[in-house]
């Protein structure tokens, strides 16, 4: 009942659409409008500034701020210009004396209760309400009373909150209602005694929460880790990605010194609009703990020495002379760049080893065609889809950024979703469809109840989350998922609509993919000489005793624990580089810092090391790697771009058993995934605030979310 | 004192706009409505469309307070969130909203004084320090015995008996000097129940010189027998169906 009283409320104000466009304007000018534009996004369009602080692109328009009003000709009172269409003709006026001093009434009252507090905010300097204060407001206040003080609310280890600083302004709360569904915020009170919080106390919590300092135009919520370290005058802004989340969306990286202070958002429609998760923003500070900063060589009693990279480089130069190259196996770690795996590949070749894997018992994928290991429909897909299956994946966990599109698909566009595999709290509507992978061969005979739902839906869509091909049926599991998307029509050639998604958790996979790695070897057999570039989560059994194992990464973690020689190389921050998403689209990090110590890019590295075994590769600097790049994948050097995938199948159907086992999620702790969140004080701290239970000795028994 | 008597302040009826878990009003003080107020509420929901069920939010809060002895504990927002399918913020926000929402336990007896102009002009503040001197408590307190609360409320629509008061948000007492509010303290503490009305011994609101128009009982019904005009509009339905019947006959028998 439920169900159906939101799809009706969801249609229940749908009035007819006029198409054309309308004339407004704007201080005198015509501008052509959208008719269900604001006045707002006209003025913004004729490139006139209205000031405002509760309007939000990306939320829903609520009008209480009060500060864009403007007056419009042939009306007797100004008008808040955010919730306002336009209407033909119209005139608006946002230079008149009537705006300016109704503005300046507003900024007043706004102000009536807002600390003079800018000096020790951390919001200053990048506050609207600084700014707007400085260019719209009265010089002088008149308010003689005392100031308001309202109680700080508890918003995690990550929002900082001081909300004596709130001007009300609803964004946050409609962020958690809207984008993250979690309906958690509200306004209690009335008139002076208004609060935004969440009146019964408690932590507001979700994998969204950072986008909130984002948003708030006041410093009433801040960065937390990042409190007063620095200001934003101060700091250097490099335009990067992020490759720890799989989906690489588009950071800014703020550095002051040597140092990054903080990870912010940048706007990229197709990816990730502007939000990103907690891990994407507040993971960096592992990049100054637990770093490997010198090369290190494990002697016999098990302490460590530290070589010179001439040394180290020899010592395992004699190591590599010592084995053939079948008795080598290289494994491609989580966050590798396309340089580093081309320049790994290359050099494993020559030493004549074909035993390179993504990573052990990783995914089981062919890299002979793009669509079969990509996301096909693009994240932006989401939003055309009418119908989304999810197999195996924890949207809500494994790609935050996802899920927030899908709920919004949800809502906007009444997605239908279905989910096969553990069963959460996904933040909207969905079908469970079944735990184990039975349900999928219910679905492929037809007899699952969501078989018909499936079968009727125009634009179809099936994720499938890389933990399924992790499995050891992986190959069988998949196969039959794509036996299930050629029954029923996923892939449609005529409407240009490829169906068929796969939703990775490591970038380094989908750059092993992409430049033609297979994982082709025997997963039983002993290697002798392990080379792990910046491979961490993995199980210690899977590296046999008595194996030379040379770990070349950023964190002193599992890999450089089990590792005999240890190269220390540069993250993601500390060296220029390409990544692949699983979309397949190809974007740049940048260097923001210079690596710790000894530290090096992790192909420079590589290409050193083919020196000393007389393997020289035929690179020397970025655009001649790229080069090479370019020879073996032409598209990897379009960035920022897509290349189009085949609409049709090439793949041949595995004969294999499918174990009726339970599709599980993988992520245990959304904070801790990888070698550098691990190594996060911040993440340590969310961990245990938002996950006791499974992340502390010390509370045994607190229920699990 | 003074930071005490700030802290219980409560500004428009309310005296804090959040939550504090207290032993008798926290998430697990047991709720439920009663069976009689259930059907209450099946008939309050058929009042709004199915998917528009938060309009009753109010209605529902209103249940719930006088079920409670005049006030909404936590448990049941709780639980009219559950009924109504909305988050249970939404409820608080609703609730904190509204002045006349309790929040917190009041007396037997919620003394609600208005306090806008008229009432102000014609006495209130001498009704408040009565009530004050007689029941031992100041503004937004509830007396030891737990029979008083007294409030500060704004226009209650009274304004020709000014001043007046209205007790749990039901009964109202009008035209009220400082002895008659003391002598209707005292029958209530001594468990009677005073006049409800004017306590000045006038009927409603008429004027100082008593009753002037509308003396005689208004015929707002004009003289019409029901029954007949009943009977005739059946005799037209049965006229008119005789006659197409008959036109029908007829067209058959030109065929």
């Amino acid at each position: 009942m439920l169900k159906l009283c939101q799809k009706i409320s969801r249609h229940f104000k749908t009035s007819s659409r006029l198409l054309n466009n309308i004339e407004v304007f704007v201080d005198g000018t015509p501008v052509s409008v959208a008719p269900d534009y604001s006045i707002l996004q006209a003025c913004q369009k004729a490139g006139v500034v209205v000031p405002h602080f509760c309007f939000h692109e990306r939320l829903a328009v609520s009008g209480n701020c009060r500060m864009c009003i403007v007056e419009i000709e042939k009306m007797p009172k100004v008008m808040t210009a955010c919730s306002m269409p336009v209407s033909p003709g119209m005139r608006i006026n946002t230079k008149s004396e009537k705006t300016y001093n109704a503005r300046g009434g507003v900024m007043e009252f706004l102000l009536a209760n807002h600390p003079l507090d800018c000096p020790i905010c951390d919001q200053g300097g990048e506050c609207d309400l600084q700014d707007q204060s400085a260019l719209y407001g009265y010089k002088i206040g008149r308010f003689m009373e005392y100031k308001r003080a309202v109680e700080d609310k508890n918003y995690g280890p990550l929002v900082a909150t001081v909300m004596t600083r709130c001007i009300h302004c609803t964004r946050c709360i409609r962020f958690y209602e809207e984008v993250a569904g979690i309906p958690i915020l509200g306004t209690t009170g009335r008139g002076r005694e208004t609060e935004v919080g969440t009146y019964v106390e408690k932590m507001v919590h979700s994998e969204l929460s950072g986008n909130l300092v984002d948003l708030c135009p006041v410093g009433a919520l801040t960065n937390a880790p990042y409190a007063f370290t620095a200001r934003p005058w101060e700091l250097r802004n490099v335009m990067s990605i992020d490759p720890t989340d799989s989906i690489t969306p588009s950071i800014e990286i703020s550095c002051k010194g040597g140092e990054v202070k903080r990870v912010l958002p940048r706007l990229h429609e197709e990816v990730n609009e502007e939000w990103i998760h907690d891990r994407s923003r507040h993971a960096f500070d592992g990049l100054k703990r637990q770093r490997l900063n010198a090369c290190l060589k494990k002697k016999a009693d098990g302490s460590y020495e530290e070589l010179t990279w001439k040394d180290a480089l020899e010592v395992l130069a004699e190591e590599v002379s010592k084995t053939s190259g079948n008795d080598m196996v290289g494994i491609i770690g989580e966050f590798m760049d396309v340089e580093a795996v081309v320049a790994f590949r290359d050099l494993m070749y020559k030493l004549g080893c074909e035993n390179i894997d993504a990573k052990k018992n990783g995914v089981k994928l062919s890299p002979d065609f793009r669509n079969n290991y990509l996301m096909n429909s693009r994240i932006s897909g989401i939003e055309e889809a009418d119908l989304l299956l999810v197999i195996g994946a924890n949207l809500r966990l494994d790609s935050p950024v996802i899920n927030a599109r899908v709920r919004k698909a949800t809502v906007l566009n009444g997605l239908n979703v279905g989910l096969i595999g553990t069963d959460d709290y996904l933040t909207y509507d969905h079908t469970h469809l079944g735990t184990s992978t039975s349900a999928l061969t219910d679905l492929l005979k037809g007899t699952h109840p969501f078989a018909k739902t499936l079968e009727k839906a125009k634009f179809p869509m099936i994720l499938v989350g890389a933990n399924v091909l992790k499995r050891e049926d992986g190959e069988a599991v998949n196969s039959v998922i794509q036996e299930i998307a050629k029954k029923y029509n996923v892939i449609k050639p005529e409407s240009n609509w490829n169906g068929y998604n796969v939703l990775h958790n490591e970038v380094g996979t989908v750059a092993a993919l992409e430049v033609g790695i297979t994982s082709e070897y025997d997963p039983k057999a002993k290697p002798k000489f392990m080379y792990l570039l910046g491979a961490d989560n993995f199980k210690p059994d899977e590296i046999p005793d008595d194996a030379f194992v040379v770990y070349q990464g950023t964190h002193g973690d599992e890999g450089a624990s089990r590792a005999n020689l240890i190269l220390p190389g540069a993250s993601y921050v500390e060296k220029s580089g390409s990544y692949v998403n699983t979309d397949g689209r190809v974007s740049l990090g940048k260097k923001a810092i210079p690596a710790p110590g000894q530290a090096k890019a992790d192909w420079e590295i590589l290409r050193a090391l083919s020196e000393v075994l007389g393997q020289t590769l035929p690179y020397d600097n970025l655009q001649e790697i790229r080069y090479r790049i370019a020879e073996l994948a032409p598209h990897l050097i379009k960035y920022d771009y897509v290349e189009p995938y085949s609409l049709s199948w090439h793949t041949v159907p595995v004969k294999g058993e499918v174990n009726k086992t339970v599709i599980s999620d993988f992520i245990d702790n959304f904070y801790m995934t990888d070698a550098i969140s691990r190594a996060s004080p911040t993440m340590a701290k969310c961990s245990e605030a938002f996950n006791p239970a499974r992340n502390t000795n010390f509370v045994p028994e607190v229920p699990i979310r | 004192m003074l930071a005490a008597r700030h802290f219980l302040r409560r500004t428009f009826s309310s005296a804090l706009a959040t939550h504090r878990d207290t032993a008798y009003n926290n998430r697990d003080t047991p709720f439920d409505f009663t069976e009689e107020n259930y059907q209450k509420i099946t008939t309050i929901l058929t009042h709004y469309p199915p998917q528009y069920k938060r309009s009753a939010t109010i209605n529902l809060l209103y249940l719930a307070q006088k079920q409670c002895d005049g006030w909404v504990p936590l448990a049941a927002m709780n639980k009219i969130a559950k009924i109504l399918e909305i988050s249970e913020m939404d409820v608080y926000e609703v609730c904190s909203f509204y002045t006349m929402f309790n929040r917190e336990p009041v007396g037997k007896y919620h003394l609600q004084v208005c306090g806008t102009t008229p009432c102000m002009i014609r006495g209130a503040q001498d009704i408040i320090k009565t009530i004050e001197h007689e029941c031992g408590i100041i503004k937004d307190q509830t007396s030891k015995d737990g029979l008083f609360t007294l409030t500060e409320v704004e226009c209650l629509g009274c304004c020709a008996n000014a001043p007046m008061l209205q007790v749990n948000g039901e009964k109202v007492y009008e035209d009220l000097t400082p002895e008659t509010m003391k002598a209707m303290i005292d029958a209530w503490k001594a468990g009677k129940e005073p006049k409800v009305g004017p306590q000045n011994g006038r009927t409603c609101a008429e004027g100082i010189q008593g009753r002037t128009t509308l003396k005689a009982q208004p015929n707002v019904w004009p003289d019409r027998d029901f029954a007949k005009a009943k009977d005739d509009y059946q005799k037209r339905l049965e006229a008119e169906a005789q006659k197409k019947k008959e036109e029908a006959a007829a067209a058959a028998a030109k065929k």
